[in-house]
């Protein structure tokens, strides 16, 4: 057994690593709902849920529940397998896309093996290549749904969404490459990297800025290929009812719930690393005392929820509430002790800040605009967003080009 | 039998059943479905072979873009299961003797030259991005520009197509 685990070891790492992540990924998922129906109720001056659990804190529980007890009823007249298959394919290929994504830098040491926070191997060279080549693959969840459904509004809700996917493709592939051609790589670690080159600058050594236009169409783009408001006409509700889920229940339809959710972290992590410096730090590398920002952050929001919860109305919330806020501020305060775990810690905890930043203004977007129309959509996508990455294209040549022919001189 | 070899086999009978499924099956989405699971078989096949490039760009456009125009337009019109007539006399004897020259000259083929194609995939030159495009944009740099040139007038052709005729 032991001399098995030992041959073995990178394949039982891997698979340790897809349980962990897959684990961590459908937690977020779960609490991305319960704060998206947060912030959205705040934009519109409700409270959110409320009743479940200490600030409405188990709902995504009972939600989850809810959807393994429900019936599950197969229309009559439906295609019987392509039915059964789209949901896992938008399911399965949503969370394939996350195992290409790093983390962070710096391997944890343990058992005598280095191990890498993400799944996908170091040298992996044509990473956004991949990651594009699976969401290339991912609108057949949604196109299967609408066709196998045998019902007008899924049909037409999978239809609207696959000319918007092939449409804003081409503008999402587009707008990344300027990045691609700084950094001289595929590979997204390679793409983080190259941000770093000037360590001083800090914030001003991302992509964000020479590739600000790169950056608007891509994100613009994503949020297309999500479905998301406001591009969410698959499934404009006052209109198609639910689009191309309309006759999806219990837990085939938690999987393209699921299946979103997960393309929203995805997409969030791209713009992370693409544009905004991955796992960098916003401070020039020499200001090392901003390496105590994330203890800053946890202690007195630790602090806060413990005050807050002790007054909280039920007793169950005046027992959890300080019990989460007293781990906050233990962690914090930990990362003060332990400056080995603190370093260690920093560039994960950037990247993973940068991520809720984006999935905020994801939620944002949905509690603020309004739809598109159908012919709106399509002109947007073609006329504004296509040449627009061209230009940002051809920009980025020429001074790359400028660069080398003066550089050398 | 090593791990490589027992992926192979996988990947290459998952493109055969797709090949022979995409011709058995009735209606054409289920048609559609089964030449994407040959696509994407092809792609894991030149993983396989360290061609990376080649992989992503073959789920890209063929697995992504051009299957979802098949689908789409299957849906679009909302084709149903397609009618079998009877068949030809013709199809039979002269399709299999077709079949035999063809499978007989593929197989000559990968005879001759298996060899120089595995030093081909040992090289690494086909594998790499940055060995590709050095071939594309040094050594087949006209074919590849009258390329591009060809698809840029089938765009505007198709476009043209599909405006309106002014009333």
């Amino acid at each position: 057994m032991r001399a098995l685990l030992a041959t073995n070891a990178d394949l039982v790492i891997t698979i340790v690593k897809i349980a962990l992540l897959l684990f961590i990924v459908l937690t977020v998922n779960a609490y991305l709902t319960w704060f998206e129906r947060k912030v959205v109720a705040h934009i519109q001056s409700r409270w959110g849920p409320h009743r479940v659990g200490p600030h409405g804190l188990l709902q995504p529980m009972a939600d989850g529940l809810k959807f393994f007890f429900k019936e599950d009823p197969t229309p009559a007249g439906v295609d019987k397998f392509v039915y059964f298959l789209a949901p896992l394919l938008a399911l399965a290929l949503a969370l394939t896309s996350i195992a290409i994504i790093p983390f962070g830098p710096d391997p944890i040491r343990l058992f005598g093996h280095d191990i890498y926070l993400g799944i996908a191997p170091l040298n992996l060279n044509i990473g956004i290549l991949a990651l594009f080549a699976i969401t290339a693959l991912g609108v057949y969840g949604v196109a299967l749904a609408g066709w196998s459904s045998n019902s007008k509004y899924p049909l037409l809700g999978g239809l609207r969404s696959s000319a918007q996917m092939i449409s804003y493709e081409l503008a999402l592939t587009m707008s990344v490459v300027g990045v691609l051609l700084m950094a001289g790589s595929f590979n997204l670690r390679d793409i983080i990297n190259a941000q770093a080159s000037h360590p001083e600058w800090g914030i001003f050594g991302w992509n964000l800025w020479p590739q600000i236009l790169g950056f608007l169409c891509f994100f613009t783009a994503a949020v297309a290929e999500t479905n998301r408001v406001p591009f969410d006409l698959p499934e404009a509700e006052s209109e198609l009812v639910a689009g191309f889920h309309t006759e999806y229940a219990s837990f085939k339809f938690a999987m393209f719930f699921i299946a979103e959710y997960t393309s929203m972290i995805t997409v969030s992590c791209l713009c992370t690393i693409m544009f905004f410096g991955g796992w960098l730090s916003p401070f020039p590398a020499s200001w090392t005392f901003t390496h105590y920002l994330p203890s800053v952050i946890l202690i007195p929001f630790g602090l806060w929820v413990i005050m807050d919860g002790l007054r909280y109305e039920t007793v169950f919330g005046r027992v959890v509430l300080p019990g989460i806020g007293t781990a906050l501020t233990a962690l914090g305060l930990a990362l003060i002790v332990l400056p080995q775990f603190n370093n260690f810690i920093q560039a994960p905890f950037w990247f993973l800040s940068k991520v809720l930043v984006f999935l905020f203004i994801y939620v944002w977007m949905r509690g603020t605009l309004p739809r598109f129309r159908y012919d709106q959509l399509m002109a947007f996508g073609w006329k504004l967003l296509l040449p627009v990455s061209i230009v940002n294209v051809i920009l980025t040549s020429f001074v790359i080009l400028a660069k080398m022919q003066w550089g050398q001189q | 039998m090593t791990a490589p070899l027992i992926v192979f086999f996988v990947l290459a009978a998952l493109a055969v059943i797709g090949a022979i499924n995409l011709i058995l099956q009735k209606h054409p989405i289920h048609s559609a479905l089964s030449l994407i699971v040959v696509m994407v078989a092809l792609a894991g096949l030149y993983l396989l072979m360290g061609a990376e490039f080649v992989a992503a760009v073959q789920i890209i456009v063929y697995g992504g873009a051009i299957m979802v125009l098949f689908v789409f337009v299957i849906m679009l019109l909302n084709a149903g299961v397609e009618e079998h007539t009877s068949l030809s006399k013709m199809a039979g004897p002269p399709g299999l003797l077709l079949v035999a020259a063809l499978g007989a000259f593929v197989a000559a083929t990968i005879a001759k030259s298996g060899a120089s194609v595995q030093a081909a995939a040992q090289t690494g030159a086909l594998s790499s991005t940055k060995g590709i495009s050095e071939m594309v944009f040094k050594d087949f740099v006209y074919p590849f520009e009258l390329t591009s040139f060809l698809i840029l007038v089938a765009i505007l052709g198709a476009v043209v197509l599909a405006q309106r005729e002014k009333s």
